[in-house]
């Protein structure tokens, strides 16, 4: 049962050498006016800055935009370093450009979302509120 | 509803302070529970403010003091470093963007050091409600200093002052004449002042134009001769000149560090005044005065808001809306009917 005073936290990342931040500035503003706390880390994490960010600010849900085209290496490290800190319950979701034939293994490796350019904020809203839900 | 343990948290375990933070800030009973076993081991950190307009280097300030106490300490093992950041909530969505974490990057992977960002809630003296609670669960989790960076401050968000032991009160250049300076609010606070981005210009002359604003609140002993005796006003500083405390005024440049060494060594004065002079215990007792005082407060409100009907408030409401009857009689009502 969630408290009334429960706030949907999002930490949004941008990993790995990748400087355009656009995209994931967009989701950030749209997340903070449904309502949300989002912690912007700011540019070029690592995946353990991005997990010990995650840790500390006691997130829900992690976002993380990736133009380089490195989120099969980075992906699963971040997942592995989440439950490594115990934070297996943090729901990861992607977005950038992610090509179709990676997406199965990433749902696999447990990542919630996946969103490429043109999606609606309005649909990464509803995800991220029905698994907070959950 | 099994309470949390609060051992590991006393021992620093990253995930249960984490996770400590999170029921405390949420007001939850859990975490109430929790503050009460958290409690008696609390009173050991040095609580340090930093306040400041919007823009002027808080965060990037945070930063590289955080980073000097973890690294540039001589002859003893670093303190642990623990930072609350908190930034303002959207009064129209109830959302937040905390972005203090972005000027913070040379603290990642230190395990001596945890930044946690706090949006304001609805709080509007600069902090959120609360950030006094999240204080509590560091400074029992044995880190010796504690950074509270408040929202972009205006002119009159003055709570970090009965928060903090110490307030640095951030400056930029060039953000208004020497009338800004002698305004009440925000510089009464200081502790110390940082003029930061001290190698931009005009940062000279906002230096001069703060030492002159002290220089009128604490008269020196030639100032009040020139006039003679008659000028001289009935302050206890002026009779005892050396048992004041009178804020140092510091050039920073918080982008590259300079300055950061002097800042920390004021710090370390300003402790050691508070201890010597009496004021931390002083302090102290005005910030847990504050806390019951709020506490008080939101409990009564809520003790009452379970006394009275939805339906009469929004009658009662209605009334005042309708200009049938006044906000002051409306409360009449509303208190009476509730059976206090």
């Amino acid at each position: 049962m969630a408290d009334p005073q429960q706030k949907i936290r999002v930490l949004i990342a941008k990993a790995g050498l990748d400087g355009h931040d656009r995209g994931a500035k967009v989701v950030a503003r749209a997340l903070r006016d449904a309502g949300m706390e989002v912690i912007y880390t700011g540019l070029r994490q690592t995946p353990e800055m991005i997990t010990e960010a995650a840790l500390q600010e006691d997130v829900q849900v992690v976002g993380l935009s990736i133009l380089s085209g490195a989120h099969m290496t980075l992906v699963p490290k971040i997942q592995r370093l989440l439950a490594e800190k115990g934070l297996e319950n943090v729901k990861l979701f992607l977005g950038g450009i992610i090509p179709d034939e990676d997406k199965p293994e990433l749902e696999k490796l447990g990542v919630t979302g996946i969103y490429g350019p043109g999606t609606s904020t309005q649909l990464i809203i509803k995800d991220i509120q029905n698994a907070c839900q959950q | 509803m099994s309470a949390i343990d609060p051992e590991p948290v006393l021992h620093g375990e990253r995930l249960a302070v984490t996770r400590a933070l999170t029921q405390i800030e949420n007001n939850t009973q859990k975490g109430y529970q929790l503050l009460e076993m958290l409690f008696p081991y609390t009173g050991k950190a040095h609580l340090i403010g930093v306040t400041g307009a919007p823009g002027t280097g808080k965060s990037t300030l945070v930063n590289q003091l955080a980073y000097h106490y973890r690294h540039h300490l001589e002859a003893r093992d670093p303190p642990k470093v623990a930072v609350i950041a908190v930034d303002p909530t959207s009064p129209f969505s109830g959302g937040a963007l905390l972005g203090d974490r972005v000027r913070m990057q040379d603290l990642t992977g230190d395990p001596g050091v945890f930044v946690r960002s706090m949006a304001s809630r609805g709080s509007l003296g600069g902090l959120a409600g609360a950030t006094g609670n999240l204080v509590q669960v560091f400074d029992a989790a044995g880190f010796e200093i504690i950074i509270i960076e408040t929202v972009g401050a205006g002119q009159a968000e003055v709570d970090i002052a009965s928060l903090a032991h110490s307030t640095i009160v951030v400056e930029a250049p060039g953000l208004g004449d020497e009338i800004q300076t002698i305004k009440a609010g925000i510089l009464e606070i200081a502790d110390i002042l940082a003029v930061n981005k001290a190698d931009k210009p005009g940062a000279d002359h906002t230096l001069r134009a703060l030492r002159t604003m002290l220089t009128l609140a604490q008269p020196q002993p030639e100032d009040l001769d020139h006039h003679g005796p008659a000028m001289k006003p009935g302050q206890t500083d002026i009779d005892e000149p050396e048992k004041a405390w009178v804020p140092p005024v510091l050039p920073i440049t918080a982008t590259t560090g300079e300055g950061i060494p002097d800042l920390v060594g004021e710090l370390a004065n300003h402790a050691s005044y508070l201890k010597t002079s009496g004021e931390w215990k002083q302090r102290e007792q005005k910030r847990l005065t504050n806390e019951l005082e709020m506490l008080l407060r939101d409990t009564l409100r809520s003790h009452w808001e379970t006394k009275i009907s939805p339906n009469t408030y929004q009658d009662t409401l209605d009334q005042v809306i309708n200009r049938k009857i006044t906000p002051w009689k409306a409360v009449e009502l509303l208190m009476g009917g509730a059976n206090l």
